[in-house]
C-alpha cells in the first residue's frame, strides 16, 4: 500500500499536511521526496478521512508543495539484533559509523508497549557505581530511572561517564569475566554539541566501552524533530538486550531537555494550547512513555536502568522539564553550580537529591547493615551544617555554640572529604560507610539518634575531639 | 469490565479522523457515555461529544495504526464495572480488566485489544442465602453472604435499580457470579454479579456527620490532623516529598475494613511494590493478609490517557459497592493532579474552551463530585458505611496556588501539605504542621477521650502550642543566633526539637516505628511533656539549659518510637528523667 501523493496543502515548522483520498493509519510512517529528490521521514500525527498531519523527522526546509507524498502503512520498526553492540547510529537509527548495513533478527515498533505492573520484579539490586555521594547516600539499583538534573556548563557528563565505568554488581566481582560482558551501554544523545559527543566517544573507545555499546547520536545542528524519536529507538534496542538477550542494560538520555525543546515546537505548530510555559500539556505522559521503559520484568535475566540527564534552564528546578520529570523518574541526583566552582568533583548536592528505591536495595546482606542509618544520620547532619552557614553569615561563628560549630565543620568535611572524590577514584561501599562513620565520629555519640546504638558501639570511631566535648 | 461480555451491537458507524486517543466517527447512533468498539481491533472507548452526525470518542487503548474508514461499534451500554465476589485481593487498568488475566493472555507487556470481564465469569462462590421463599426483600437489601477472602464476607444485595418484592426461589450451595440465585415474585433474579455505570453515585439514603477516626498508625495524622471515616484528604507535595510513601502508610495501617488503592497515573515499580508487599503484610486489627481486603486499581503514567480519565470512578465505584455492604471503605487515589491532566489532555483535543491553566472549566466541578462521592452514609439497606477518600495532588513546581490544589483544598477537609524542605532534611513524614489542618478534630475529640486517653485533646493542643512558639521564636534565631534567647526561650526550642524529632517524624520503613497505635502516640507525647515540666522545674531551680539537656536519659526520647515494648520503656524513661534532672539541684 505505498500510494503517492502531490497533494501537500500547507507547510508549518515542522509540520506538512497533505490531502488523502484512501484512509492513512495514525502514527504510521511516511516519506517525502523533494523536487530535488532527497527524501524526508514523517510521521502521521492526525488522520482524518480527507487530510493528514504529518511531523517530518529531519526538517520540512527543501519540501514545497511539489513534493511528493508516500505512506509505508506501517509504524516506525527499530530493526534489532545482538549485532548492534558495538555500532554508532544516527539519530534516527541509521549506521553512520562506516560499518556494514544492519542485518536485523526482527523489526519492532518504537513506541513500546507498557510494562503491565504484575509482570515487573521490584528493583534492589545495588550497583555500586564507586561516587560516595551516590552509593552511599542515593543509591542506583538495576532496573531504576535515575536522572542527573545538571545545568548548563556543568559536569554532568564525567559524571555519567564514571557511573558507566565504574559500576558494577558487587557479587559479581568474584564471579569472573563472562557475568561481566552481560553488561551494555545505550548511548542516546539529542541536539548535544560535537564536542560533547567526542567527550563520550573518547572515553567510550578508551576504556573500550564501545564494544559493549550501542550509540545513537542526534547533534545540535541535527534536526530537531529527529529527537521525538531517538530515545524510543535506543529504549526499544535496550528493552530488546535486556529483556530477550538477558543483558543488563544502562541507557544513558542526554540532553532531555533539547528533547523536550523538540516536543514543544512541534506543540507549537499544530497550534496547540500550550500547557505550562509553553511546553505542551501532554509533556508529562509523553516523558513518561520515555522513562516508565526501565525496570525489572519476572522471570527474565536482563535489566533497563536509565540515567537520562537534563539542563535546568535556569538551574531551575520548578521548570517543567525537571519538574515533569522528576514526578515521574524514581529520584534525582542534583549537580550544583557552587559546589563546582569550589573545585568539589563530582559536585553533587546530596539534599535536594534522592534515590527512591534506596530502602529496599540495601542493608545487610545487601550492601552493610548500617547503611540506612549512617545515611539517614548524614543527610540530617549536613542539612543542620547547612542551614547554620546562613546564621554564621550574620552572627560570626563566635556567637554560635560548641555544637553548632561542630556541625559546621562537619558540613566543610562532608563535602570535602565525602562527596570529593574526583572522577577516576573507584570506592566501594565500604570505604564510603566507613568515610562516613568518620565524618559522624566528630560528632558528640549523642548527636546521632537516627543511628541503633548497636550500630554506633560498633562502629563509631573515639576520636579525641568527641571526648573532648563530653 | 463487564463490555467483555455485551456481544451485541446497537448501532455501527465509521472512523472519520484519529487523533492521539481520541477518535470520531460518522454515522453511529449513540448516547453520552457509551461503551464503543473502535476499529478492525475493536478498541474500547466511550462516547464524550455529539455534535450532528459527529461522534467523539476516548479511546482506552493505544491507537497506531487505526485509519478513518475503520468501523465503530456502540454496545449500547454506559461506562460500567463489574460488581461481585472476587475483586479483593485483585488489580486492574483503569476499565476493570484483571491485570494478571491481561499478562496471562499476552505476556509482560499490554497489548491492545484484549478484553477480560472484571470478576472472574467461570469460578465458583459459596453462596449462603440470608433470605427464605416468602421473604419481602427491597433494593439494596442483603440476600445472601459469600466467603469472599479470608477478611471479608461479601454481602450480595439486590441491586439498587431493582424494584424488589417476594422471594419466590433461593439457592444455597456454590455457584458462578452470573447464576441465578434468588428470582422475585415481579421476575427479578438477582446474581452474585451487578453491573453499575461508573459515572453515577449508588445510591444511598442520606450522609452522616462523622465522628470515628479513620485511624492510620501514623502519629502526625492521628495526632495532630485526624481524618474521619468518611473524611476527606488532600495530600499536595512536589516530587520525592512523599506522597506516595504517606499513601502506602494509611493502604497499610488505616482500620478501614476495604482499602481501594487507585494509582493514577503514577509509577508501574510504586503498584508492584504494593502487589508483592501486600500479601506478607498483616492487617493490625484482623492478623490477615493486608490484599485479602484490598483492591488495586493501576493505570500507570504509560498507560493509555483516556483509560486514567476513568479509574478514579472504577475505583470510586467499587468503593461505594463495599460501602453499601455496611463497611467503612478507604480510598487512596495516587495522583488527582494526573487525573486532571488526563482531562484536559482529552479536553484540549476536543479544542473545548480552555480555563485556567489550560484545564477544562470544568476542573472544579468533576473534583467535586468525585469528593462527594465519600461520606459516612446510611445505605438504602438500613446499614451504615462510610467511604473515606484521600486524594493526593502534585502540583507542577511544588507551588500550591495551581487550579487543581487549589480546587481540592476547597472541597477536602483534611490539608497534609508536604514540604519539600523538610523531605530535604531526611524529616519524614514531610508534613508541615504549621500549615497542615483538619477540619474533623474537634468532633473527634470525644473518640479519643473515651478510647484513648480523656486528657488527649489537652496534651496535643501543649504540642501545638510548643511548636507554634518554636516557629516564632525561630524567626528570632535566624537573626541572633539561639544563644542570644532567654534560657526558658532556649529550653522550648530543646522541648519543640523533640516533639519534632522524637514524635513527629515517623519511620515508614522501620519495622516497629512504621505502625503506632494510638495509644503509644499518646504515651510518647506525654514523656515529652513530662521532660519538658521537669526541665522547667530544673531550671528555675537553677540549672542550666546545657546541663539541662546533657542528662543521660534525655536523648531517649528520641527513641521511643522503636520501642515495641512502649509501655514499660516510657514509664522507665519518665522516672529517668524525674531522678536525672532532679538530681541536678
Ligand atoms: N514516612 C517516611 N519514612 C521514611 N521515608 C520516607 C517517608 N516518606 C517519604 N520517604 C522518602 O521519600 C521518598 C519519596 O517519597 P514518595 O515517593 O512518597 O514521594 P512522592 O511525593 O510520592 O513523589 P512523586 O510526586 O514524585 O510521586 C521515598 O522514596 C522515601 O525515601
Ligand atoms: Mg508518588
Amino acid at each position: 500500500m505505498q500510494k503517492e501523493y502531490k497533494t501537500i496543502t500547507e507547510i508549518s515548522g515542522p509540520l506538512v499536511f497533505a490531502e488523502i483520498d484512501e484512509p492513512v493509519g495514525y502514527d504510521e510512517i511516511v516519506e517525502i521526496e523533494t523536487p530535488s529528490g532527497e527524501t524526508r521521514r514523517g510521521q502521521v500525527l492526525e488522520t482524518t478521512s480527507e487530510y493528514v498531519a504529518i511531523q517530518v523527522f529531519e526538517g520540512t526546509s527543501g519540501i514545497d508543495r511539489n513534493s511528493s507524498v508516500r505512506f509505508l502503512g506501517e509504524t516506525l520498526q527499530m530493526p534489532l539484533t545482538e549485532e548492534l553492540l558495538g555500532r554508532v547510529l544516527s539519530g534516527s537509527g541509521e549506521p553512520i559509523d562506516g560499518g556494514p548495513e544492519i542485518e536485523p533478527d526482527e523489526e519492532r515498533p518504537i513506541v513500546g508497549a507498557a510494562i503491565n505492573p504484575t509482570a515487573r520484579e521490584y528493583p534492589e539490586e545495588f550497583i555500586q557505581t564507586g561516587v560516595s555521594a551516590v552509593d552511599g547516600m542515593n543509591t542506583l539499583v538495576r532496573g531504576q530511572k535515575l536522572p542527573i538534573f545538571s545545568g548548563s556548563g556543568l559536569p554532568h557528563n564525567d559524571l555519567a561517564l564514571q557511573i558507566a565505568r565504574q559500576a558494577t554488581v558487587p557479587e559479581e566481582e568474584d564471579g569472573g569475566d563472562d557475568e561481566g560482558s552481560e553488561f551494555a551501554v545505550i548511548f542516546g544523545a539529542m541536539g548535544i554539541t560535537a564536542e560533547e559527543a567526542n567527550e563520550f566517544m573518547d572515553d567510550f573507545e578508551r576504556t573500550g566501552a564501545l564494544e559493549r555499546s550501542v550509540v545513537f547520536m542526534n547533534l545540535a545542528d541535527d534536526p530537531a524533530v529527529e529527537r521525538t524519536v531517538t530515545p524510543r529507538l535506543a529504549l526499544t534496542t535496550a528493552e530488546y538486550l535486556a529483556f530477550d538477550k538477558g543483558y543488563h542494560v544502562l541507557v544513558i538520555l542526554t540532553d532531555m531537555t533539547n528533547y523536550c525543546e523538540a516536543l514543544r515546537e512541534i506543540g507549537a505548530a499544530r497550534e496547540e494550547v500550550p500547557g505550562r510555559r509553553g511546553y505542551p500539556g501532554y509533556m508529562y505522559t509523553d516523558l513518561a512513555t520515555l522513562y516508565e521503559r526501565a525496570g525489572r520484568i519476572e522471570g527474565r535475566e536482563g535489566s533497563v536502568t536509565q540515567i537520562p540527564i537534563l539542563t535546568m534552564p535556569g538551574d531551575d528546578d520548578t521548570h517543567p522539564i525537571p519538574d515533569l520529570t522528576g514526578y515521574i523518574t524514581e529520584g534525582q541526583i542534583y549537580i550544583d553550580r557552587d559546589l563546582n566552582s569550589q573545585g568539589i568533583e563530582p559536585p553533587v548536592n546530596v539534599l535536594p537529591s534522592l534515590s527512591r528505591l534506596m530502602d529496599d536495595g540495601i542493608g545487610e546482606g545487601l550492601t552493610r547493615e548500617d547503611h540506612a542509618d549512617v545515611s539517614d544520620q548524614l543527610y540530617a547532619a549536613y542539612a543542620e551544617g547547612e542551614d547554620l552557614r546562613d546564621l554564621v553569615n550574620i552572627v560570626g561563628r563566635e556567637a554560635l555554640s560548641e555544637r553548632d560549630n561542630k556541625y559546621l565543620d562537619f558540613a566543610d568535611a562532608f563535602e570535602t572529604e565525602f562527596v570529593q572524590q574526583g572522577y577516576d577514584t573507584n570506592r566501594d561501599i565500604d570505604e564510603t560507610l566507613d568515610l562516613g562513620w568518620e565524618l559522624l565520629s566528630e560528632l558528640p555519640k549523642e548527636e546521632l539518634n537516627r543511628i541503633d546504638e548497636e550500630l554506633i558501639e560498633e562502629y563509631y570511631v573515639e576520636t579525641e575531639a568527641a571526648q573532648t566535648a563530653d | 469490565m463487564s463490555q467483555a461480555t455485551a456481544t451485541e451491537t446497537t448501532s455501527e458507524g465509521v472512523i472519520e479522523s484519529v487523533s492521539g486517543p481520541v477518535v470520531t466517527a460518522v454515522d453511529l447512533d449513540a448516547r453520552m457515555n457509551d461503551v464503543v468498539y473502535v476499529g478492525e481491533e475493536g478498541l474500547m472507548g466511550e462516547v464524550i461529544e455529539i455534535e450532528g452526525n459527529l461522534t467523539t470518542i476516548q479511546v482506552y487503548e493505544e491507537t497506531s495504526d487505526v485509519a478513518p474508514g475503520e468501523p465503530v461499534a456502540n454496545t449500547g451500554e454506559p461506562l460500567s464495572v463489574d460488581l461481585g465476589p472476587g475483586m479483593m485481593d485483585s488489580i486492574y487498568d483503569g476499565v476493570q480488566r484483571p491485570l494478571d488475566v491481561l499478562e496471562e493472555q499476552m505476556g509482560a507487556f499490554l497489548d491492545r485489544g484484549v478484553d477480560a470481564p472484571g470478576i472472574d465469569l467461570e469460578k465458583t462462590w459459596e453462596f449462603n442465602p440470608e433470605v427464605e421463599e416468602g421473604d419481602e426483600v427491597s433494593a439494596g437489601d442483603v440476600v445472601g453472604i459469600v466467603p469472599e477472602t479470608e477478611s471479608i464476607d461479601h454481602k450480595v444485595l439486590v441491586p439498587p435499580d431493582y424494584e424488589g418484592g417476594e422471594v419466590t426461589s433461593v439457592e444455597s450451595g456454590n455457584f458462578n457470579v452470573d447464576e441465578t440465585v434468588v428470582e422475585l415474585d415481579n421476575g427479578e433474579e438477582i446474581q452474585m454479579r451487578q453491573q453499575w455505570p461508573v459515572r453515577e453515585p449508588r445510591p444511598t439514603v442520606e450522609k452522616e456527620t462523622p465522628t470515628t477516626p479513620l485511624v492510620s498508625g501514623q502519629r502526625v495524622l492521628d495526632g495532630l490532623f485526624p481524618i474521619a471515616k468518611g473524611g476527606t484528604a488532600a495530600i499536595p507535595g512536589p516530587f520525592g516529598s512523599g506522597k506516595t510513601v504517606t499513601q502506602h502508610q494509611l493502604a497499610k495501617w488505616a482500620d478501614a475494613d476495604i482499602v481501594v488503592y487507585v494509582g493514577c497515573g503514577e509509577r508501574g515499580n510504586e503498584m508492584t511494590e504494593v502487589i508483592e508487599d501486600f500479601p506478607e503484610l498483616e492487617d493490625p486489627k484482623t492478623g490477615k493478609p493486608l490484599m485479602s481486603r484490598t483492591c488495586l486499581i493501576a493505570n500507570t503514567s504509560n498507560m493509555p490517557v483516556a483509560a486514567r480519565e476513568s479509574c478514579v470512578y472504577t475505583g470510586i465505584t467499587i468503593a461505594e459497592y463495599y460501602r453499601d455492604m455496611g463497611y467503612d471503605v478507604a480510598l487512596m487515589a495516587d495522583s488527582t493532579s494526573r487525573w486532571a491532566e488526563a482531562m484536559r489532555e482529552i479536553s484540549s483535543r476536543l479544542e473545548e474552551m480552555p480555563g485556567e491553566e489550560g484545564y477544562p472549566a470544568y476542573l472544579a466541578a468533576r473534583l467535586s463530585e468525585f469528593y462527594e462521592r465519600a461520606g459516612k452514609f446510611q445505605n438504602i439497606n438500613g446499614s451504615e458505611g462510610s467511604i473515606s477518600v484521600i486524594g493526593a495532588v502534585s502540583p507542577p513546581g511544588g507551588d500550591f496556588s495551581e487550579p487543581v490544589t487549589q480546587n481540592t483544598l476547597r472541597i477536602v477537609k483534611c490539608f497534609w501539605a508536604l514540604d519539600a524542605d523538610l523531605a530535604e532534611r531526611r524529616h519524614f513524614p514531610s508534613i508541615n504542621w504549621n500549615e497542615s489542618y483538619s477540619l474533623y478534630k474537634e468532633q473527634l475529640d470525644p473518640w479519643w477521650r473515651e478510647n484513648v486517653h480523656e486528657e488527649f485533646p489537652e496534651v496535643r493542643q501543649w504540642a501545638v502550642d510548643v511548636l507554634d512558639e518554636e516557629a516564632e521564636l525561630q524567626e528570632i534565631v535566624q537573626l541572633v543566633g539561639k544563644d542570644a534567647l532567654p534560657e526558658d526561650q532556649q529550653l522550648t526550642l530543646e522541648v519543640a526539637r523533640y516533639i519534632r524529632e522524637g514524635w513527629l517524624q515517623q519511620n515508614a520503613f522501620h519495622d516497629v516505628d512504621t505502625y503506632c497505635e494510638p495509644e503509644k502516640t499518646y504515651l510518647m507525647l506525654t514523656a515529652i511533656q513530662h521532660f519538658s515540666e521537669e526541665a522547667f522545674d530544673a531550671l528555675e531551680a537553677g540549672v542550666p539549659v546545657e546541663e539541662i539537656i546533657d542528662v543521660d536519659a534525655v536523648p531517649q526520647l528520641n527513641r521511643m518510637n522503636t520501642q515495641e515494648d512502649f509501655e514499660a520503656y516510657i514509664s522507665e524513661l519518665k522516672d529517668d528523667l524525674s531522678d536525672q534532672l532532679r538530681e541536678k539541684y
